[in-house]
């Protein structure tokens, strides 16, 4: 299992609340698909994924925080 | 910057309907991830109100209803920040860069706009800053500039609105930003007419500088 976490998005970013999942539990994903978008103060930041394979889990939800580095959900390949 | 010269693609959308624009807007992120070629519009929207994804419903003064009746638009959009609005008369600019040329730095890209505006203000004798904690950029306690992107495979979208010589009375429709300020315009401090083709040259020109690009004409 591996995992989609918070890229680092610059100096000073120290974390971003999740927008929007643009894939639900069970779906397959695609290496370089843009899996969810984040928001900072002054940006929308959607994260690609790394991996082909299927979203088995979603650790945090719409609306809430998450720190850079940390799992914002896991990937079956 | 330390990084090789790059070419962007400068393409003037003049008068455009904000949604038009939005489009070939993703139309050129898709065009940098399938052939790298970059591109900035330059343009004016006739007025609308936006929403970035961090809006509050609150911020709005006067009901959505009325200010539709007053033929503003209003669009729930994917960048950053708050509510923001875009008149005839303000110089909007969509850098659609890669940003992992420039820094891979949100903050770092977001600082280098704020500086190409407090740089083109500066040759009108205006001196404009930044304001610690609140993007953007500000003469006098107003502001002058609103900043909100969106990336998408680290290439950026939205970007810039400066007011030019805007109607202030419209902001009066919202809490900008979601702040309780008031706004400035170039016209407005400088007491005179403005040719938005003398500010939109003077961009590019200190957008050049600052990014350390080549700029081409585009389409």
């Amino acid at each position: 299992m591996k995992q989609l976490v918070v890229p680092e998005l610059g100096e000073g970013v120290e974390n971003a609340v999740v927008a929007c999942w643009h894939y639900q539990v069970g779906d397959n994903i695609k290496e370089s698909d843009d899996i969810v978008e984040l928001v900072t103060d002054k940006a929308s930041f959607n994260v690609p994924s790394d991996y082909t394979g299927v979203l088995k889990e979603i650790l945090v939800c719409e609306g809430q925080t998450a720190k850079i580095g940390q799992a914002l959900a896991l990937i079956e390949t | 910057m330390e990084t090789l010269q790059e070419t962007i693609n400068v393409i003037d959308l003049g008068y455009i309907d904000y949604l038009s624009a939005y489009k070939l807007q993703q139309e050129a992120v898709n065009r940098v991830i399938e052939t790298g070629q970059q591109s900035i519009f330059l343009c004016e929207h006739p007025p609308v109100i936006t929403l970035g994804r961090l809006a509050k419903e609150e911020n709005f003064i006067i009901s959505r209803e009325q200010i539709k009746a007053d033929n503003v638009e209003i669009h729930s959009i994917d960048r950053g920040g708050d509510i923001t609005l875009h008149s005839p008369g303000q110089l909007v600019a969509y850098p659609i860069l890669k940003l992992t040329n420039y820094g891979k730095d949100l903050h770092l890209y977001l600082m280098n706009l704020e500086k190409v505006l407090i740089d083109l203000l500066a040759e009108f004798d205006i001196l404009a800053s930044r304001f610690p904690g609140r993007t953007g950029v500000w003469f006098s306690g107003k502001k002058i500039a609103s900043i909100g992107i969106g990336v998408r495979k680290w290439i950026s979208f939205h970007g810039i609105g400066l007011n030019v010589s805007t109607d202030l009375n419209l902001f009066s429709y919202i809490k900008p930003c979601g702040l309780n300020v008031r706004m400035t315009s170039i016209a407005d401090i400088k007491k005179m007419q403005i040719d938005m083709g003398q500010i939109k040259s003077e961009f590019l020109r200190k957008f050049t500088d600052v990014f350390n690009v080549r700029l081409t004409a585009g389409e």
